[in-house]
């Protein structure tokens, strides 16, 4: 399954949603999974809060795309990605990628390949905003690049 | 000859061309709808709405959600974007 939201999201409650309504019970032996959260402090500035904007459409593609080419590599039994939209604020669960195998290396690998993928790839972007300090005000700046994951 | 020539500069197909993030800030919107000629490729679509600049490695860009090449062609209808280095995760 794959989300984009607005809202918050609590990853561990989708995760445990998601595991009990799957209904794989007695088939998967591994859940690898991956939560990335914003934090307040980028590049030595404090951050205290984010805009996170997306693509509609070619995002929830692209996404559908990744997983699919994750299935092909990979045994795989479910995956579930949830990504947030809009305004964040430090602390707030921005990205969560799950993936259920029988084996840990089809778990492990391909949720690592589907989060490395959503980095590089996936149309989203993060406008940060900034605290005042004593040379400037309160400031927003769009983030340049992801930094990669290997 | 200069008569179908003439018809095919009329018969200009029509896209719409959208910008996200820095780009749509930095071109002041989020959207064009645009004629263009047959056989224009997405870095041709993207010198006109840039005003000549040149398409760099700071700018992405799809075709109807999917992404292109610089050189790939545009057809009629096409919904083409172009957006900086994705950021999201």
């Amino acid at each position: 399954m794959i989300k984009i939201t607005d809202d918050a999201f609590d990853p561990w409650q989708e995760l445990s949603t998601y595991q009990l309504e799957m209904r794989r019970d007695g088939e998967f032996g591994a859940c690898a999974n991956f939560i990335g959260t914003m934090r307040d402090m980028n590049e030595g500035d404090a951050v205290n809060g984010m805009f996170l904007e997306h693509y509609p459409g070619m995002t929830e593609k692209h996404l559908e795309k990744i997983v699919q080419s994750a299935k092909e590599q990979w045994d795989v039994l479910e995956t579930l990605v949830i990504h947030r939209v809009g305004e964040l604020l430090p602390n707030d669960p921005i990205v969560l990628v799950a993936v259920w195998s029988a084996h840990r290396k089809d778990a492990f690998e391909a949720s690592r390949f589907i989060m490395e993928d959503l980095k590089s790839k996936a149309p989203f972007w993060k406008k940060e905003s900034l605290n005042a300090t004593n040379q400037q005000a309160e400031k927003n700046r769009w983030v340049k690049k992801n930094t990669s994951g290997y | 000859m200069t008569q179908s020539n003439s018809q095919m500069y009329e018969e200009a197909m029509p896209i719409k061309v959208l910008y996200f993030a820095s780009l749509k800030e930095l071109f002041g919107r989020s959207e064009d709808q645009l004629s263009v000629e047959e056989l224009s490729t997405v870095e041709d679509v993207w010198k006109r709405v840039s005003e000549g600049r040149d398409i760099s490695q700071q700018v992405l860009y799809s075709i109807n959600q999917e992404y292109a090449e610089a050189d790939s062609l545009v057809k009629e209808g096409d919904e083409v974007a172009f957006f900086p280095p994705v950021t999201g995760g």
